[in-house]
């Protein structure tokens, strides 16, 4: 129960990033919606069932943990970074090119953003991209 | 003929994932060198003999199967050749190949991060061809997306970084979605093994699992209704990687969509009933929006949208008889889209832009590259002796068996649509007047009012015109950026003309998918 308000809770808030628009909260709403996914999957093996499966080279079946959804949480929690990583570095080569941050089929302009709560469309870094 | 099918499992299947990996790294070590280049044009054609080995093999039906490190069926991750993933390897290898050729003649060569990441997303793609896992698939689309950032904003310029944003925005919400639908899979079968998965569909909550799954590859496909996000990015990188993205990317969402459907769905589930509408919907959206694009790849890109509609229709009609033809029209749109594609970026590069307002008349001078793109048009319409008449004879056909007077009669009257989008481009940007000249008509001529409706509306006396003004100096367009597009669509016309050995394969593909029987058994039942 515990895990499927996790979930619902970070989708919702992930999915209300995402839709607002503006470089920085989609790259923070992204996060949340995989560590929802990350969740989903962990809460699929079972979260009731925690001990290590093999202790002294025997296997505990009935408590031990599933270690396959750990592995699959492993593997896409390294890819979610990678490709966080990748975006965050295109928006700010986006920022730097453009006085505009946003992007146009979000429809929002640089006017419209508060500085303080987007340190991509930091009118300093814009003016920076302007002169080069 | 005579293949060692024990090599095939242990050495070549897992080599086709791992040789492009190693070959990336060899070749990003290299640098943008000319041994670089070569093994980025090497690596394609090694993969091509593989897929002709596992065709070989598993033409009689056959599956060969590699289980990673020797576990026992079902709890290694396998790597599978069936027939269908082998054509699909040979396929693709072939387009990489021959783009390739075409991006070292457009200049992409020199870029030292190219061919590693080309590199790098081939691997993928024949990696998520050849598995037999949800999970590692989702890998799969993984390696092949990461290099696929990287080339989607190499250009640089901004309106390249704005699409490669948005693509990639699209494509993590749909691995968002992938990974939460394996969780749920996961979940409620314990296990991501595909062949472990057949059948499963007929219990609802497999069922539903499995369709987050669907819905997250469809919007990798580009199916209606999650097609928009590709004529906003794909016409915006190089031409080149346009033509490999059409080509490998897109497709896997298709082929997964294919393996998926056909592997998990019994026929006659509502799951059937949902896709043959989007499939119906996205042929005619596609081919309606390709009518109102003004530019080369415009046209293209939401032409890819109708096309991916009649490709997946077919797997959930008439079973084997539409996923043969779903394989063979798999097959040929590969081969003329990236034709297409690669003739048009011809066009881009040697004419300076892919606005068709701009161009015109280009068959006069490039009569060689106009024969091309008539060739590869005339077969995605359907017109025989080409592919394409094969490939939309196999939907029609399968549409026919299944009893659906809808997807019959809009699969025939889209290919319509499919023509007059291919006539805009030849009469826009082939035949007709030369743009160049045209201009200086109405330099030379002031009441050129009265010139323009002449131009427009009666094509023989334009010509006649356009012949009596001086014609500016035709330079003439790079042999090896006309060769590549010109030989796909000779392969499409080759097909056409001798199609019996391509639909004897996407038979027996579609059989095997059918009754995945053969796959299961292989997968599961520990085979070497």
């Amino acid at each position: 129960m515990t895990l499927a308000i996790a979930v619902g809770f970070l989708a919702a808030v992930g999915t209300w990033l995402v839709v607002r628009g503006g470089a920085v909260r989609l790259i923070l709403g992204f996060i949340l919606l995989g560590h929802a996914a990350n969740l989903i999957i962990i809460s699929a093996g079972g979260a009731f069932r925690r001990e290590a499966p093999l202790v002294d080279g025997q296997l505990l079946a009935e408590n031990a943990a599933d270690p396959l959804p750990q592995a699959f949480v492993l593997t896409a929690i390294v890819i979610t970074f990678g490709v966080t990583v990748y975006l965050l570095s295109l928006v700010a080569r986006t920022a730097k090119q453009s006085t505009k941050v946003e992007d146009e089929t979000i429809g929002r302009v640089e006017s419209e953003i508060d500085p303080a709560t987007d340190p991509a469309s930091d009118p300093a870094s814009d003016e920076q991209g302007g002169s080069s | 003929m005579n293949v060692d099918v024990a090599f095939l499992s242990t050495w070549a299947l897992p080599l086709v994932f791992l040789g492009p990996l190693i070959a990336a790294v060899i070749t990003f070590v290299l640098g943008a060198s000319a041994v670089s280049r070569l093994i980025g044009l090497l690596v394609p054609l090694g993969v091509f003999a593989v897929s002709v080995a596992l065709v070989i093999a598993t033409m009689d039906g056959q599956v060969v199967v590699s289980q990673i490190a020797g576990w026992p069926g079902g709890v290694a991750i396998a790597f599978v050749g069936d027939l269908f993933s082998a054509l699909m390897l040979g396929v693709s290898s072939l387009l990489v190949f021959t783009s390739m050729v075409f991006s070292y003649a457009a200049g992409l060569g020199i870029d030292r991060w190219f061919v590693p990441a080309v590199l790098v997303m081939t691997g993928g793609v024949y990696g998520a061809y050849v598995t037999a896992d949800l999970f590692n698939l989702f890998v799969m689309v993984e390696v092949a997306l990461l290099p696929s950032y990287i080339l989607m904003s190499r250009r640089g310029t901004l309106t390249a970084l704005r699409a490669a944003r948005l693509y990639l925005v699209v494509n993590l919400t749909a691995s968002t979605l992938f990974l939460a639908g394996l969780g749920a899979v996961y979940g409620v079968t314990g296990t991501v093994n595909m062949a472990a998965l057949a059948g499963l569909g007929v219990l609802p909550v497999v069922g539903v699992a499995t369709g987050v799954v669907v819905i997250a590859l469809s919007l990798k496909a580009a199916l209606v209704p999650t097609h928009s996000w590709l004529p906003a990015t794909y016409p915006y990188t190089s031409p080149a990687v346009t033509a490999l993205f059409s080509g490998l990317l897109t497709k896997i969402g298709v082929y997964a969509l294919v393996r998926i459907i056909s592997l998990v769905y019994e026929p006659g589930q509502l799951v059937t009933v949902i896709v043959v509408i989007a499939c119906v919907a996205s042929m005619v959206i596609g081919v309606l929006g390709a009518l109102g694009e003004g530019t080369i790849r415009g046209v293209l890109t939401f032409h890819m949208i109708s096309q991916v509609g009649y490709i997946l229709v077919g797997v959930v009609l008439a079973g084997a008889v539409g996923l043969a033809a779903v394989v063979f029209y798999l097959i040929h749109h590969t081969i003329v889209k990236t034709s297409l594609f690669l003739t048009g970026g011809t066009v881009e590069h040697e004419e300076g832009t892919g606005i068709i307002k701009r161009l015109g008349g280009l068959a006069r001078a490039h009569p060689v590259a106009s024969l091309a793109f008539l060739l590869a048009a005339l077969s995605l319409t359907g017109i025989p002796p080409f592919s394409g008449f094969w490939a939309k004879l196999g939907v029609l056909n399968a549409a026919a068996d299944a009893g659906s007077i809808l997807v019959f009669a809009v699969a025939l009257i889209v290919s319509v649509g499919t023509l007059g989008s291919m006539l805009k481009l030849g009469s826009g940007v082939f035949w007709g007047t030369p743009k160049g000249m045209r201009e200086e008509e109405a330099e030379e001529t002031p009441s050129d009012v009265t010139v323009g409706p002449e131009t427009v509306g009666a094509t023989g006396v334009a010509i006649d015109v356009a012949t009596a003004v001086e014609a500016p100096p035709v330079t003439r367009w790079r042999p090896l950026l006309v060769i590549p597009g010109l030989a796909l669509a000779l392969i499409s016309l080759g097909i056409g003309l001798y199609p019996e050995w391509l639909l004897a394969l996407s038979d027996t593909a579609g059989q095997s998918l059918s009754e995945p029987t053969a796959y299961v058994t292989a997968v599961l039942g520990g085979g070497s």
